[in-house]
């Protein structure tokens, strides 16, 4: 479903993403890791389409089109969900409100009529459920005070709430207690089937225990440097990143 | 939707044609005596003199705005650091017309489409469009009877509302006591003009032990046309009444009239509540900065009675240039006064908005929020007074007032004023400045929200606590108001 070729980007003229090939196929988990400032989120701020990243070279293809010609909320609408590192927070502006114009602008691409307030607040509720979040954090604002872990949890309360086709989690574990991982991964794990795929970004294997990968990929100064399966991960939990870098 | 200012046709360019519309039987229908036409231009004592006579008014009328417009002969038009007014030529302008549309365009087509755009995002029905743009409409929004359910209503309760030249008749002993009682013709240049030349505008009175039982809204006001450029609001809240008071429009108004000098009067008894609430948005003038209204308002409120409140909440996104400080005159004790606003510049529009809270009674408190939110080329300045009188114990004041800027050739400034004299006031001054982040913008995005929108969320997140004032169906407007205002101000 995704098919990324020598995929180049620069921000300021400087190049970060030095040629990326990679290929997603409908119920795939892939796993991307690699050494801080190596390009991870670079990648996914330009797969979701982030404009402030000039994609410099190469092509990505996703269910058959080509995705970057098509502006951020419109790789949205079509099911490419970004859990964000660091989600921003929007003062005044109400997780329900912010999640009813998400949804309704989706359903407003696919032709279909905005939700019903009871539908909404119902499907509100099963998804409360599904990453155990509580309405304390969904009356507030978008992040607004959050906790670092209570915003990772609500990155995937609302990938939840879209269920995307691809989700790309970026760090989605990090900040996250024992129990919040569970949780998160679990999330994860009940939205994943055979039509769609998901990208984790992590730096820990732990998270792999939960979330099983497919693949795994090294990523390191912007380029692949290895992939396979998921006992790569393993494989640099215990030994790091030294060797891959020595080796390229 | 509500609306209030009827379209007046003053400027020389219409003159042609509204001698045409005089001296033709009057085919749009709205007023009978179709006699009166507009005086000439200019601006002397034999004008004011036709004008007050033109409109039938009590020799002690007549009196009050000859004095009005002496003592602003002798007045000069105040400097401002942060507006740039240019020069207005007084003997320009045309002080009467006769009551009556506009007729500018023959259909919708010949309208600027950008604000027919405007409309539609609105969602303002077509025939009030046409309305609006000053398109020639045959059955003018002819909600009489739903006016007349409105006047019955009301006289049950014995609340007058009408029009302030209506009320200079029927009611004169009220309209003597309380006119300039709040404010003077001498309290500023565009005060004494306006109580010289004013053409009409609202007068309410709200009997002893009364709450009014729906908003009150010019638009249901008889003979609400033409209340034109120099209006003038009076508002009288007798004890334990209760008013909420609705003005302005949504839709982005025209008007040929670019200076525009209104003052609005409100008066609190005991226990008495008002709430006055206003959507401004004139036109701003273009892109490029032509055009626009300029409009300088004197609203002030005094609390006379212990226990009252007054409060203001505004939402500002029209005129080229706005300068106006609703502001209140605590003299009651324990009385309570509050200013909410919503301040947008875009483009090359200037605002110098904020308020003035005076403490006279004893615990009296004020609130004074302000947003403002500029983008483009426009400057956005709070300007606000905090005043404590020496017998005022106990006096609180809260003052916060935040700018939002988008991009960075806009200017936000804040002026916070500050006189206190008693020891055990307690103020407080918050002040914050922010920008949209592209980092918001795009987490918007990346749910599916375009830019445009994204824009509107944020905004109207931001100045939540305003609209949060206004009344139910004037806040829905207004929140698409301001993401209307904004659109395209962040790239
Ligand atoms: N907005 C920016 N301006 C300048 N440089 C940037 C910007 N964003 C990213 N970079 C640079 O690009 C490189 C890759 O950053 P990126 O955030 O993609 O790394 P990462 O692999 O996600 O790292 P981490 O594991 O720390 O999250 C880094 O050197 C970073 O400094
Ligand atoms: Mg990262």
């Amino acid at each position: 479903m995704l098919e990324i070729k020598d995929l180049r980007a620069a921000i300021d003229g400087k190049e970060i993403l030095k040629g990326i090939t990679l290929s997603v196929k409908p119920g795939e988990v892939h796993a991307v890791m690699g050494p801080n400032g190596s390009g991870k989120s670079t990648l996914a701020s330009v797969l979701a389409g982030r404009e402030t990243f000039e994609v410099t070279g190469g092509s990505v293809s996703y269910l058959g089109e080509d995705l970057l010609e098509l502006p951020a909320e419109d790789r949205a609408r079509k099911g490419i969900f970004l859990g964000f590192q660091y989600p921003v927070e929007i003062p005044g502006v109400s997780m329900v409100n912010f999640m009813k114009t998400a949804i309704n602008e989706q359903r407003k691409f696919k032709g279909m009529d905005p939700i019903s307030a009871s539908d909404f607040l119902k499907l509100m509720r099963e998804k409360k459920e599904i990453v155990e979040i509580t309405s304390s954090l969904t009356n507030r604002s978008v992040n607004e005070g959050f906790s670092g872990g209570e915003k990772k949890k609500n990155e995937i309360f609302q990938m939840a709430m879209l269920e995307p086709k691809l989700a790309i989690l970026d760090e989605t574990d990090s900040g996250l207690d024992i129990d919040a991982l569970r949780i998160v991964a679990n999330g994860v794990n009940k939205l994943r089937n055979k039509d769609n795929a998901t990208i984790v970004i992590t730096h820990y294997q732990r998270l792999l225990d939960h979330i099983v990968p497919d693949h795994v990929h090294v990523l390191y100064k912007g380029r692949i440097v290895k992939s396979s399966g998921k006992e790569l991960a393993l494989e640099l939990e215990e030994k790091g990143y030294d060797w891959l870098k020595e080796e390229n | 939707m509500i609306y209030i200012e009827n379209i007046e046709d003053m400027s020389a360019e219409q003159d042609q044609l509204l001698n045409e519309v005089t001296s033709n039987d009057y085919k749009y229908g709205f007023y009978t005596d179709v006699d009166i036409d507009s005086l000439p231009k200019g601006l002397n004592e034999d004008i004011i003199g036709m004008l007050s006579a033109k409109k039938q008014e009590p020799e002690w009328m007549l009196e009050f705005r000859l004095k009005a417009f002496r003592h602003w002969q002798t007045m000069k038009m105040p400097a401002w650091a942060h507006l740039k007014i240019p020069e207005i030529n007084y003997q320009d302008i045309i002080y009467y017309a006769a009551p009556k549309r506009k007729v500018q365009y023959e259909s919708l087509d010949e309208v600027d489409p950008e604000l027919i755009e405007t409309f539609k995002k609105l969602g303002i029905p077509l025939e009030e469009q046409k309305h609006l743009a000053g398109v020639a409409v045959d059955a003018v929004m002819d909600s009489v009877s739903v006016k007349t359910t409105f006047r019955e209503t009301l006289a049950e309760h014995g609340i007058i509302f009408c029009s302030f030249s209506e009320a200079v008749k029927e009611h004169p002993d009220l309209v003597k006591k309380y006119m300039g009682s709040v404010v003077p013709y001498t309290d500023n240049y565009f005060a004494a003009l306006n109580s010289a030349v004013f053409s009409d505008g609202s007068f309410c009175y709200i009997p002893k032990g009364v709450r009014c039982p729906m908003e009150l809204s010019t638009y249901f006001r008889i003979n609400a046309s033409n209340t034109g450029q120099f209006e003038r609001t009076l508002l009288i809240a007798d004890d334990d009444s209760y008013v909420s008071y609705l003005e302005g429009c949504t839709a982005p108004m025209r008007d040929e009239n670019q200076l525009h000098a209104a003052i609005v009067e409100i008066v609190a008894m005991d226990n008495a509540e008002v709430k006055y609430s206003t959507v401004q948005n004139w036109y701003p003038g273009n892109k490029e900065g032509k055009g626009g209204i300029y409009n300088f308002v004197t609203k002030r409120g005094i609390c006379k009675g212990d226990n009252s409140k007054i409060s203001w909440t505004q939402v500002e996104t029209g005129s080229a240039i706005t300068w106006k400080y609703p502001s209140c005159i605590l003299k009651g004790d324990n009385s309570i006064g509050e200013f909410y606003s919503v301040a947008v510049t875009n483009n090359h529009q200037q605002a110098d908005t904020g308020s003035k809270m005076i403490h006279l009674g004893k615990n009296s408190r004020s609130t004074i929020i302000s947003k403002g939110i500029s983008a483009g080329k426009s400057q956005n300045s709070y300007r606000g007074l905090v005043k404590v009188l020496k017998n005022a114990d106990g006096v609180r004041n809260f003052t916060q007032c935040d700018s939002l800027l988008l991009g960075d050739q806009c200017g936000a400034h804040t002026f916070p004023y500050l006189e206190v004299d008693n020891d055990t006031a307690i103020i407080e001054h918050e002040a914050t400045t922010s920008k949209i982040g592209e980092d918001q913008i795009f987490y918007c995005n990346q749910r599916g929200i375009d830019t445009e929108n994204a824009i509107g969320l944020i905004i109207n997140g931001y100045a939540k606590e305003v609209l949060n004032k206004l009344p139910m169906e004037f806040a829905v407007e207004a929140q698409k108001l301001l993401q209307i205002s904004l659109e395209g101000s962040v790239g």
